[in-house]
């Protein structure tokens, strides 16, 4: 049976890949931190199964002390130039897109497939995982078929990988840093001191209340930590599989689905959120720090409503 | 209560705009030694659940291929469809970013827009070019306060679209996020689950915010009409 540890592997394999690129890249200032950055997330991917958790924790605190303290830098990067872009868009012209759309469509139709195909009395693709693997697998045929297609070099793959992995820099960590931040505050109780405190506000014997303190609380939280990766785990310890899920039989998809989307909403309302919000306003030379948020907060209000509206009809009918 | 003394360090950290992994770290270290645990005991619970979820690196699998037609002239491919499209109004060039947006957001391929790559270069000046003849100004002399307005419009409309239409892609963060999370609490469910619920509130989303764009035309006149009143002696 396929698992998702191939496709760990995988991704290791291709972080690994953008480490060396990253140790060979003398247009980087900043390359050896690169290098150790990189390497540890390769180590934790390649081999998080096997190490124990402490040292996992330990490269984990790497990554995080090389990232926050001297940062990573971006070397020069070895493409294509624009003169190069706009003569190859005019080459091929829509056969640009078609391994772009391969891949959800690969993804889709190979998840479709694997859940019928059966091996020795099992499936093939461990079902829990078989959407990560189709796309594993879809990714890596698209990009075959864009090297072909697009008449691109042998590798053009690990310097576009190097080039866009270091555009993306730390934040390629920080939802599984959150995710583990999560963990923490699930395990030292941190959901239900909150759950305390929400308790005395919340009726908990009426529906409606519940279902909207969770999305109104992943929303608020979200303004709160800028980012609803970080409120949907502490929320939904608190509200969501306590109370929506355990106590009245709510179904976890469609609590989980909606919380996470509530929380989308709170992220366009607030300053924390510097990418979405407060980046681009400078980026456009707004004078207003603001007037990306003020844009966004009619949209925002009436989609929290609606979310909190189809959680409270939907949530309970299994 | 000591142990939302993380929290508390969350918030602050973010505040003062330290560097979001350090932050998220500190408040975890300081939650855990808050509850009682050893400092190997928090490292080893962040390693742990920082290993459990390498779902989330699956994502990035796609960044070899993103980078080889972004190389074979992906971004200009599209820019030139976008011209192509002769919409009059800025409200209109909004609108047809804002689903273009959520709809390639909502195939997973949402590095096709942002605002470095599309808003400042390209939507943006576009919707300033139209307003601009829809109010009848000469190139470059729309209001400041509109342009600004437009812009920021034209921001939002990304993001919007952006965090409306990329839930409904099996592979994304938030959907592998939720996943990891309610595994790890017993509850083992598939992405493709947890995306098909992102639909409705994605097309309420395109139905608000797809309507407060088209409106931003009725909007412009009414303001440019104010704003050139206010200039006659």
């Amino acid at each position: 049976m396929i698992g998702v540890e191939p496709v760990y592997r995988l991704a290791g394999i291709l972080v690994a890949i953008v480490a060396v690129a990253s140790a060979r890249d003398r247009t980087n200032p900043k390359r050896w931190r690169n290098t150790v950055f990189w390497g540890a997330y390769a180590a934790s991917l390649l081999l998080g199964s096997h190490l124990p958790d402490f040292v996992n924790g330990c490269l984990v605190v790497t990554l995080v002390l090389v990232a926050a303290f001297g940062g990573l830098g971006q070397g020069a990067p070895r493409t294509t130039t624009l003169e190069e872009r706009l003569a190859s868009a005019k080459r091929f012209g829509h056969q640009v897109l078609l391994p772009a759309l391969l891949v959800p469509a690969g993804t889709l139709l190979t998840t479709l497939v694997a859940r019928r195909v059966q091996i020795g009395g099992g499936p093939l693709v461990d079902p829990k995982n078989v959407s990560l693997v189709a796309l594993a697998l879809a990714a890596s045929v698209a990009l075959l078929v864009a090297v072909r297609l697009l008449r691109q070099p042998a590798l053009a793959p690990v310097r576009e990988a190097r080039r866009l992995m270091d555009l993306v820099g730390w934040a390629a960590v920080l939802p599984q840093m959150l995710a583990a931040l999560g963990a923490v505050f699930a395990l030292a109780g941190v959901g239900d001191r909150i759950a305390e405190l929400l308790g005395r506000f919340v009726p908990l014997d009426d529906r409606f209340a519940v279902v909207s303190a969770y999305t109104l609380g992943m929303a608020l939280f979200t303004m709160v930590m800028g980012n609803a990766f970080a409120a949907f785990p502490v929320m939904t310890t608190a509200i969501g599989l306590p109370l929506i899920v355990r106590r009245f039989g709510g179904d976890p998809a469609i609590m989980a689905a909606l919380g996470m989307l509530s929380g989308f909403c709170g992220t366009l309302m607030t300053p924390m959120a510097a990418n979405f919000n407060v980046v681009p306003a400078a980026l456009l030379e707004l004078p207003d720090r603001n007037a990306v948020i003020r844009a966004q907060v009619p949209t925002a209000l009436v989609l929290l409503l609606g979310n909190t509206w189809l959680m409270y009809l939907c949530v309970f009918r299994r | 209560m000591l142990t939302l003394l993380g929290l508390v360090a969350l918030v602050v950290g973010f505040a003062l705009r330290l560097n979001p992994l350090l932050v998220v770290l500190a408040a975890g270290v300081i939650t855990g030694l808050a509850s009682g645990m050893d400092l190997v005991q928090v490292v080893s619970a962040i390693g742990k659940a920082f290993t459990a979820n390498r779902t989330m690196a699956v994502g990035w699998l796609v960044l070899p291929l993103v980078g080889v037609l972004e190389r074979a002239g992906l971004r200009e491919h599209a820019d030139r469809v976008v011209r192509s499209i002769r919409v009059a109004t800025a409200g209109r060039v909004l609108f047809v970013y804002f689903v273009a947006r959520q709809v390639t957001s909502a195939l997973g391929l949402t590095s096709l827009g942002g605002h470095a790559q599309m808003i400042r270069p390209l939507v943006a000046p576009m919707a300033e070019a139209a307003a601009e003849r829809q109010t009848g100004e000469e190139p470059g002399s729309l209001p400041a306060p509109l342009r600004f307005w437009l812009r920021a419009h034209a921001a939002a409309a990304d993001n919007v679209g952006l965090f409306f239409g990329e839930d409904i892609f099996v592979a994304i963060g938030s959907i592998l996020l939720m996943k990891g999370f309610l595994a790890q609490n017993g509850y083992d469910l598939e992405p493709l689950d947890l995306a098909v619920w992102a639909i409705p509130t994605a097309l309420l989303a395109l139905v608000v915010h797809g309507g407060r764009l088209l409106a931003l035309d009725r909007t412009l006149a009414k303001r440019a009409a104010a704003a050139g009143a206010t200039e006659q002696p």
